[in-house]
């Protein structure tokens, strides 16, 4: 045996000797608690959803036919009445919504983002006011638009899209500041490599800042379409009525309902066929939204994927 | 000699031996000329009184430690400065002899003529083509072929063969030195006729280092290149002028302040510096 091996040897069985310890000491309480209660908090959200749309689904399973789709409100013929006036009533509102809300908080947002001096205190106010008008009741926008878009100034009248102006206002504030957290995630690298090649503010703005902040912009404009879909006391209170068994004429013209509001309209009637029918009507609010929603997220993906 | 009784002359009188070496000690034929330029971050007053000319078809080096300055000057160059709300310059930056900060000069205009890389390469998230007709498709140069342009871009950032195959994919699918490279590409594609590069091999290994210099070493026959770097051996290696600025403090108030310590051809700084705080620096005793 040389002497090497005999250092090595000695070597060996020193590392052996020492504390040394690589192994794992115990149960990490701490994180595996904290991890549980993520999964906890996730299950109690998926569960209260899944009750939810389990139990409008068996209320309502006796009605969940196309009728549901095409045929007209009535209370006489409980088996054949449908939601039809208040999907088509629906769906010019949240094309309403659509069409004002996007252009309007974009723009909002793009002027805080990238144009507002956040020195100045009215661009602070702007802010602060933004972050409080999320908070405002829906009743109060109802009121609201019942005083200055069903009645003068505006003086629409009780149709559709005075509805959906109603609620542009209620949730305008979502997508203004969801489309500020999509703009501020923009990278300035982008922005400073546009500026440097001779790109004008305006230019940088719709062909850097805008495309990259789409994916964003949609995501808050699910979540604000998924708000205004639901609502009913506003609408209420501008006007869309409870019982309607004609389509609207379109935005600007005619009486309408709206999905939620007919379904309030049957749910406080004592006959149980009306509840039935009031159970159903949720499912085809869900259906409507889930459309929707599928089309955004589409769009989210393609525009995710270019960038 | 004229070159020495010119106004912005910033070379001590001590440099004037160089005039016999092939090249003068100042550029003779001067793209860019500051005169006191300085440059203020709100309160912070980030370079002082910085003379500096930059010669045409040379590559001008910026090095110092960080908080010198350097970046600040070089984007004061092409006017990038701006887009801080707080940063305010005060001097002139004369190019071929037009003050870029005049009153009725449109910094886009200037943009246009002065390319910029950066420090990380920040290709747009379009295809490879796209991102360099970017530049002529803003400034609405008139094109007679989108594609022969792209392609002498490409070539000319020496980055054509390895993708002409792919110019429809998208740019993020690059390696880090083949995006630096689209960059320059990009760049030199709205025909500036300085290329401005802020520390643009400082995320690049250094196999695609030495690609973006040889790259350099050719554009310097078309373009006036000058570069920040940290990186004092590329500074020897590639530029014909190093500018060696550092953070000195104010004798007023005792702020700390960028300013110019020595300007003069990359041999002399490097072998022989005529102050004593360049030396301290190329040999690594400070910063």
């Amino acid at each position: 045996m040389s002497h090497q091996s005999v250092r090595t040897r000695t070597a060996v069985q020193a590392v052996r000797d020492s504390s040394l310890r690589l192994e794992k000491r115990g149960v990490d309480v701490a994180g595996e608690l904290f991890r549980a209660v993520l999964l906890l908090c996730i299950v109690l959200g998926v569960l209260m959803l899944a009750t939810l749309l389990a139990y409008v689904t068996w209320r309502g399973w006796p009605r969940l036919d196309l009728n549901l789709f095409t045929q007209m409100p009535s209370s006489i013929d409980l088996t054949t009445a449908g939601f039809l006036p208040a999907i088509v009533g629906t769906i010019w509102i949240m094309l309403g919504v659509l069409v004002t809300v996007v252009p309007l908080g974009v723009s909002a947002a793009l002027y805080l983002e990238e144009y507002a001096d956040t020195e100045r205190w009215w661009n602070r106010a702007i802010e602060v006011f933004i972050q409080n008008l999320a908070a405002v009741p829906s009743i109060v926008f109802g009121i609201l638009g019942l005083a200055f878009i069903v009645r003068a100034p505006l003086a629409l009248g009780p149709v559709a899209f005075a509805g959906s102006l109603t609620l542009t206002m209620l949730v305008l504030p979502t997508v203004i500041i969801a489309s500020r957290e999509a703009i501020r995630a923009v990278p300035s690298t982008l922005r400073q490599a546009s500026m440097a090649l001779g790109a004008s503010k305006w230019q940088t703005v719709w062909r850097q800042v805008i495309p990259g902040a789409v994916p964003g912009i949609l995501t808050g404009t699910i979540l604000s379409m998924s708000r205004a879909i639901g609502e009913t006391a506003p609408l209420l209170l501008v006007g869309a009525t409870t019982f309607v068994q004609f389509l609207p004429e379109g935005p600007l013209e005619g009486r309408y309902t709206a999905i939620p509001v007919q379904i309030f309209q049957w749910v406080v009637r004592p006959q149980e066929e009306f509840r039935v029918l009031a159970a159903a009507g949720c499912l085809v609010l869900v259906v409507l939204l889930l459309l929707m929603n599928s089309v955004a997220i589409w769009l989210r993906a393609r525009f995710s994927r270019e960038s | 000699m004229p070159d020495l009784t010119e106004r912005h002359s910033p070379v001590p009188e001590t440099h004037h031996t160089t005039r016999d070496d092939a090249m003068a000690a100042l550029p003779r034929d001067p793209v860019f000329v500051t005169d006191k330029l300085n440059v203020y971050y709100g309160d912070f007053h980030a370079v002082t009184d910085v003379d500096l000319s930059f010669g045409k078809n040379e590559i001008t080096a910026l090095i110092g430690p960080s908080g010198c300055g350097k970046s600040t000057v070089l984007r004061c160059l092409n006017r990038m400065n701006d887009l801080i709300p707080t940063a305010r310059v005060a001097g002139t930056v004369s190019y071929h002899g037009l003050d870029i900060y005049g009153e009725r000069v449109d910094p886009i205009e200037v943009r246009r003529r002065i390319g910029m890389v950066f420090q990380k390469p920040n290709p747009f998230p379009k295809s490879i083509y796209d991102n360099v007709a970017y530049g002529p498709r803003v400034t609405g140069m008139k094109v007679e072929n989108m594609d022969d342009l792209v392609e002498s871009a490409l070539t000319g950032a020496a980055l054509w063969d390895e993708v002409k195959d792919k110019l429809k994919q998208n740019a993020n699918g690059l390696s880090g030195g083949q995006q630096q490279r689209l960059c320059i590409a990009r760049a030199i594609a709205t025909m500036p006729d300085v290329v401005l590069m802020d520390e643009p091999c400082s995320a690049l290994d250094p196999i695609a280092t030495l690609k973006i210099e040889e790259l350099m070493a050719e554009l310097r026959n078309n373009y006036t290149i000058i570069i920040v770097t940290h990186n004092m051996q590329q500074a020897a290696r590639v530029s014909d002028r190093t500018a060696f600025f550092s953070v000195q403090q104010k004798s007023e108030t005792g702020d700390r302040t960028g300013a110019l310590v020595e300007y003069d051809l990359t041999t002399k700084i490097f072998e022989s510096p005529a102050d004593r705080r360049t030396e301290d620096y190329i040999s690594g005793r400070f910063g």
